[in-house]
């Protein structure tokens, strides 16, 4: 019966997804310059579709691993990490330098030093927390807010010019992605899945908490250090991609929960994947075509997040 | 049967368990008692592989249980904790099902849901098996878990505190349970406790801890004994025979303690009695 | 030793002689010998720029670290501050709101608009925590922080919408440099505030316990809590508006008092304000040397120096509790 309706709700969500792409590419289609727009335009659904399924799959099983519905890979400062990396760039670099305007050589340096934030994070400091993820969060948030305030001294430095180029960057973006990036992207992070899917049964499992898991026969250490180079891997190529967007994975994962009401990853990880598409496709609109692009999808979508996150406390009596 | 031997555990400078050896007899249920901080937990933990110890070896039938494959281990032994809240949104039944994850992987066959069946039956949870676990009571909770081990299917099953939070019937419901288990299935159990009342009415052995260490072990009848328990609980522990059980009374003796003003209060309530009848 | 050293006494006297290096270090050259003979460009000097800064560093110091004593208080946190409550965020929108609404809005009137966010933003923490259950030590901060991400986001998007960017990043990092004479004077609204904590500071304490418990000592708790709330909300709008975003230090001084000193608010409330002086001041003299000519703002100073110490604070306790 409840799973009747599960599979019923899949189903509409893949129509939501496939009908909202749709009519994002048809949209005001001119048949004088459509072989510009289509182009353009597939051009960010692919980007879309990347972005939301690495976000949509590395919160998933990030929120299994720390049993809470309002922590996310994303909160542990890597936007500002993000945001660092970009600003010294500039600072040191210059905005005609290399490394700015090669995007390859950026994407690759920006998501090399992020794999190795969140890992250091992950790893390093979960010996000393001992599994304690609340501390290890914290903790990353500080470290977050540091590089943070590093990022803005810089930028109070660097001439008002400079400053306007750096900006473009420190938003998420799908306007700006640079097709040649979107390859191995997509390769990096069907990868990732592929190695979540495999075994997603045991997810489920994980999801009892460790005493359980292990019990009936989940390697659980191991496996969360897995894990968490995992969704290391997916937040940093999405990050370096299209910038942060830092409650995207909040916002679509307690939607993907409200609405399945399970704890069965198939059902959740499907969901949220197609959930987050919506999610940025009709941002993506709302962005393109009634801001005639003047606001970033990031600001957008953080504002969105940021206030179903405010309801989400204050309407749940526990968390 | 399962061996230990020397297992220790510390914690900084403290060692919480401190070379620990002892004996699992099959087809029995063995209670751990021990004061506050005797380290019964731990140990339970280390043996079932839920902690690291620092040194010494778990042997189950001879196999050394550090070595084994976790999950062929799962269908050795099961180790239900004490019950961690949880906050999915998971139904009795569903729960029951994660047991036979290290036979199916997830992927149930026919087999395994009439197993579920009937662990289901033999709990009698048949009319809350698609209730939500947070919407059940204490003891509801417990025996979903248990139903879980049972699901499992595994020679030994360890149970850290399952009493914790019941009240008197439903601790009694457990324990018979238990009781049940070992004698119809087969099954060894092995379990943490605190009260030792109910440890001298339902196990057969009991091994007592103290500051770490193995203070004694044997059968029930060898170690309900007022010497050896006012030693390990620091207390005057009196021991009484009631229906053939073994039963420790342990209240001080002015627990009971009446004084005048009530033998008074008391006189004068049933004189007044008298008068109206 | 440097517990024995840790008294209130010792703490003024070091304050004092940082009040008069901060007075004699800067740009313009001034030295301590020169005190009775300045030209007019030098007293000018002095008396516009260096004092009044000097002052304003006392104040803003001082009572923004009695504000985290007072939340800590009042929460039972000690990881609650104007920074992981987010009520520096609060402030920081209140002001763009204002200055959106009403370009050229007056000081008051920017700090009106931040007080009231302010306000709004640290009684919303407070329903927040109140219906969770889970009152985790970590976990209340990290709400905190949280919402205060939601909140920065929402004056990002403000100030993309109205080109002013790069004006409320310049917020983001307090700064003295710009207090001077004319400029500074909003801060002693903060000196009644400070005096009225001081009043209700045993009541803080007792609120602290708790609502049942506050009830049985006959102490009226929401009115306690709300003037707690307001005294908070009104310092941290004020040090927003004159000088910006400060992060960490109603967080860490607090939190050093008490592993010297305990946690009784009475007896710590003076250290407290003492110690946060001291503390923004060495930052503000390293902002000043560390760069010579030019100036890092103290913001960062103090978010990097504190943001060090707070990590340390955390492992400290996560060292006790394993």
């Amino acid at each position: 019966m409840l799973r009747m309706t599960n599979n019923k709700l899949l189903l509409i969500l893949t129509a939501g997804a496939i009908g909202a792409v749709a009519l994002y590419m048809l949209y005001d289609l001119n048949p004088a310059i459509y072989f510009y727009q289509l182009p353009s335009r597939t051009k960010r659904v692919v980007a879309i579709v990347i972005v939301g399924v690495a976000i949509a799959v590395s919160t998933v099983i990030f929120q299994t691993i720390v049993k809470n519905r309002i922590l996310t890979p994303s909160i542990m400062g890597l936007d500002s990490v993000y945001v660092f990396i970009q600003t010294s760039m500039i600072f040191f670099g210059g905005a005609s330098s290399a490394i700015v305007l090669n995007s390859k050589a950026n994407y690759f340096v920006s998501m090399l030093l992020l794999v190795i934030f969140t890992l250091f994070v992950f790893r390093y400091l979960f010996r000393f927390t001992k599994n304690n993820v609340f501390l290890l969060l914290l903790i990353g948030i500080i470290l977050g807010t540091l590089f943070g305030n590093l990022a803005t001294f810089m930028q109070m430095m660097i001439s008002p010019e400079d400053f306007l180029i750096l900006q473009n960057s420190l938003f998420g973006s799908f306007s700006a992605v640079d097709e040649s990036l979107l390859g191995i992207t997509g390769v990096i992070v069907l990868l990732c899945v592929l190695f979540v899917l495999r075994d997603f049964n045991s997810l489920d499992v994980m999801s009892l908490g460790r005493d359980h898991a292990m019990n009936l026969g989940v390697d659980y250490d191991r496996k969360v250090s897995q894990l968490l180079i995992v969704i290391a891997i997916l937040v940093s190529a999405a990050t370096a991609l299209v910038g942060p967007m830092m409650f995207l994975g909040l916002l679509v994962v307690n939607i993907a929960h409200e609405l399945f009401s399970t704890y069965r990853h198939f059902y959740l990880i499907i969901g949220s994947v197609l959930i987050s598409v919506i999610t940025l496709v009709l941002g993506q609109m709302t962005i393109q075509f009634m801001f005639d692009g003047g606001v970033e999808l990031s600001v957008i979508i953080n504002l969105v997040g940021g206030v179903y996150f405010i309801y989400l406390m204050l309407r749940r009596s526990k968390v | 049967m399962i061996k230990v031997r020397d297992i220790a555990k510390s914690y900084g400078e403290k060692k919480v368990v401190d070379d620990v050896s002892l004996s699992i007899e099959k087809g029995k249920i063995t209670s751990l008692i021990g004061p506050n901080g005797a380290g019964k937990s731990t140990v339970i933990s280390m043996v079932t592989r839920l902690l690291d110890k620092d040194s010494g070896e778990v042997l189950i039938e001879g196999d050394n249980i550090f070595t084994q494959p976790n999950n062929a281990l799962a269908k050795r032994i099961s180790i239900l904790k004490q019950t961690n809240h949880l906050e999915l949104k998971i139904t009795v039944r569903e729960l029951v099902s994660f047991g036979r994850y290290p036979y199916s992987k997830g992927r149930l066959k026919d087999e395994d849901h009439r197993i579920i069946d009937e662990a289901i039956e033999y709990m009698e949870l048949g009319e809350l098996e698609d209730r939500h676990i947070d919407e059940l009571s204490g003891g509801q909770r417990q025996r979903a878990y248990i139903a879980m081990t049972i699901v499992q299917d595994t020679e030994y099953i360890f149970l850290d505190e399952p009493l914790n939070n019941l009240d008197m019937k439903h601790s009694v419901q457990i324990m018979q349970i238990l009781r049940r288990l070992v004698r119809e299935k087969g099954k060894t159990i092995i379990i943490v406790i605190h009260d030792i009342n109910f440890a001298s009415c339902y196990s057969d052995n009991i091994i007592a801890l103290k500051n770490g260490r193995v203070a004694v072990s044997g059968t029930k009848h060898e170690v309900i004994k007022k010497s050896i328990l006012e030693e390990i609980y620091e207390m005057e522990i009196n021991i009484q025979c009631i229906f053939g059980h073994n039963i420790c009374i342990y209240f001080d003796d002015q627990a009971g303690d009446v004084t005048e003003d009530d033998a008074q209060e008391y006189a004068q309530t049933v004189a007044h009695e008298q008068l109206r009848a | 030793m440097i517990g024995k050293l840790f008294r209130l006494d010792v703490l003024i006297v070091l304050l004092f002689l940082l009040s008069v290096l901060s007075m004699f270090v800067g740009v313009v050259e001034l030295h301590p010998r020169d005190i009775f003979s300045l030209s007019e460009d030098q007293q000018s000097i002095l008396l516009n720029s260096r004092l009044p800064r000097t002052v304003s560093i006392i104040i803003a110091g001082a009572s923004l670290a009695v504000c985290g004593l007072i939340m800590q208080q009042l929460t039972r946190n000690k990881f609650v501050s104007p920074t992981t409550a987010g009520t520096m965020d609060w402030a920081q929108l209140g002001i763009l709101i204002g200055l959106v609404f009403f370009p050229g809005v007056s000081m008051l009137g920017r700090l009106a608009f931040a007080s009231i966010l302010a306000v709004v933003g640290t009684l919303l923490f407070m329903q927040i925590i109140n219906r969770i259950k889970f009152k985790d030590i970590i976990f209340v901060p990290l709400i905190g922080l949280m919402l205060g991400g939601v909140i920065s986001s929402i004056s990002t998007f403000i100030a993309l919408r109205t080109n002013m960017l790069q004006a409320i990043s310049g917020w983001m990092h307090g700064s003295f440099s710009t207090l001077v004479a004319g400029k500074y004077e909003i801060l002693y609204i903060s000196i009644p505030l400070f005096i009225l904590a001081l009043l209700y500071a045993n009541q803080f304490t007792v609120a602290g316990m708790g609502e049942d418990f506050s009830k049985n000592l006959g102490l009226n708790y929401q009115r306690v809590l709300y003037i707690g709330l307001f005294i908070t909300a009104v310092i941290t709008a004020l040090v927003v508006v004159s000088v910006g975003m400060l992060p960490f230090l109603g967080l860490i001084v607090p939190n050093v008092v008490s592993v010297f000193r305990g946690d009784h608010l009475r007896s710590t409330i003076f250290l407290t304000a003492v110690l946060g002086a001291v503390f923004v001041m060495i930052c503000d003299v390293i902002g000043r040397v560390v760069i010579y000519p030019y100036e890092i703002s103290v913001g960062l100073t103090i978010a990097i120096i504190g943001g060090f110490v707070f990590l340390f604070l955390i492992f400290r306790r996560a060292g006790a509790n394993a």
